[in-house]
């Protein structure tokens, strides 16, 4: 229960400061994905059952609000989260390398499934100059934002981690 | 993980994975071809996450003000000498000006100019959220259906089209800006009266911060010149006539020599949108 409250602030303040802070603090009218990052930590943290609960939370949050049809983002996010969540046992929190991999190719599979769903079904054909005006510093921007926001989401769930142990061996 | 296989009723991941997914594809076809109201999702979500919006952008542009104070202190004070200086000589320009204003005013009466945008209703609104991502240009606004806000009215600011009001919750209302992708206006030129489609461009609004113009027809001798306003045109079923869009940027003839296209410059100053004005008449009552 304690996690799940916990979980909803993050997803709360992460699409908060995406859609107003980091939207005014745009370089270029570029602003990193924050929801992505926290579906893809959850997802490769938590597995996949996780992942893709909290990638469908994000998604359809998303939707409600400035999605063009409601399920396009929840499908997405849900099955980055879950994509992520099967490389969890490749993953050591001390690492760094998996992390930024898997959050930079989530961010850019996100990015690139926009584009083809939302962009390229319309005839706007010209995938190379949104792929270096759009997704590249969007990229960019996202992984900076991630040495930050990663260590922050990877203590939360190490202290979770902790409590729900401590609980369980009560009860046992 | 030990409690949840005692349990009884444990799907495996990919089932729901399964299951989670065609919910999203059935609901993906609910809401484009029935056009579906999301009412409960939007009322609950913008219980939540509207307040807290309404907040951040509000302490946001305070500490945004607060920081512009401290730069702008050093400048102003020696701005001020400067502008002591032109007080006195525009004192004497403000008192023909004035007369001309007076002049200006009766001419206007008897033009009716200021009717330009006859009577409309309007309700203000702030702006508390800029959408999130980079490809779609949608924002919030704080004024939702309490306030009598419906889908497809128009949203100015100052005396420029913003955008249109996409959805609806409670206390937010979601707007399409003209320089969303996906936007399409019909517009005209203000002096000939020619229609031509305006419609927005994620690729010419990064690189050069325009919109684009097509379709405009424009016969040899009557050219459209860059500066020329293009305003809303009256066969639009969504947007009310006569609201100006912006300045053409450049203009060039069409290879089929009876149309033009080209690039407006938007009136808005889309980058610093605080306060919008939404016209709470809709184009199908007004006709």
């Amino acid at each position: 229960m304690k996690r799940k409250i916990v979980v909803f602030l993050i997803i709360a303040i992460c699409f908060l400061l995406q859609s107003t802070l980091f939207q005014a603090l745009s370089f270029a009218s570029i602003s990193p994905n924050l929801l992505v990052v926290v579906t893809s930590s959850f997802g490769f943290m938590r597995g996949r059952k996780e992942g893709m609960w909290i990638g469908f939370f994000c998604g359809l949050l998303l939707d409600i609000f400035f999605g063009p049809v409601i399920g396009l983002y929840a499908l997405i996010y849900m099955y980055i989260g879950y994509l992520n969540g099967m490389s969890r046992k490749r993953f050591f929190p001390e690492e760094i390398r998996l992390p930024l991999i898997m959050i930079s190719v989530s961010d850019l599979a996100c990015n690139l499934l926009t584009y083809l769903l939302l962009f390229f079904m319309r005839g706007r054909f010209r995938i190379g100059y949104y792929f270096l005006h759009i997704m590249l510093p969007e990229l960019v921007y996202t992984i900076l934002i991630t040495v930050f926001l990663y260590y922050m989401i990877l203590r939360i769930n190490q202290k979770l981690e902790a409590t729900e142990k401590r609980s369980a061996s009560k009860f046992v | 993980m030990k409690v949840k296989r005692k349990s009884k009723f444990h799907i495996p991941t990919r089932y729901i994975l399964l299951i989670l997914t065609c919910l999203c594809v059935v609901l993906l076809f609910l809401s484009q071809a029935l056009k579906l109201p999301t009412g409960p999702l939007n009322t609950v979500a913008g219980y939540i996450f509207v307040p807290m919006q309404k907040g951040i952008s509000t302490a946001g542009s305070w500490l945004a003000d607060k920081a512009d104070n401290l730069k702008s202190l050093q400048k102003v004070q020696k701005e001020n000498e400067e502008l002591r200086a032109l007080v006195a000589e525009l004192e004497t320009q403000l008192n023909t000006v004035k007369l001309e204003q007076t002049e200006l005013q009766t001419l206007r009466e008897l033009w009716e100019l200021d009717q330009k945008y006859p009577g409309y209703e309007k309700v203000g609104a702030r702006v508390i959220s800029r959408g999130s991502g980079n490809w779609f240009s949608t924002f919030l606004i704080d004024k939702g259906s309490k306030d009598g806000i419906e889908p497809d009215m128009n949203v100015i600011a100052g005396s420029g089209l913003v955008g249109i009001v996409t959805e609806v919750g409670p206390n937010y209302a979601r707007v399409r800006s003209i320089i969303d992708d996906t936007s399409n206006i019909s517009g005209a030129a203000l002096s000939t009266q020619d229609y031509c489609v305006v419609s927005g461009n994620l690729i010419s609004m990064n690189k050069d911060q325009v919109i684009e113009f097509a379709e405009l027809s424009c016969p040899e001798e009557v050219s459209i010149e860059p500066g020329e306003q293009i305003v809303t045109s009256n066969i639009s079923d969504k947007y009310l006539p006569g609201i100006l869009i912006g300045y053409v940027q450049t203009v060039e003839p069409d290879t089929n020599h009876l149309t033009c296209s080209g690039t407006i410059t938007p009136a808005v100053d889309f980058a610093h949108l605080e306060e919008v004005l939404v016209i709470l008449e809709k184009k199908q009552q007004a006709q």
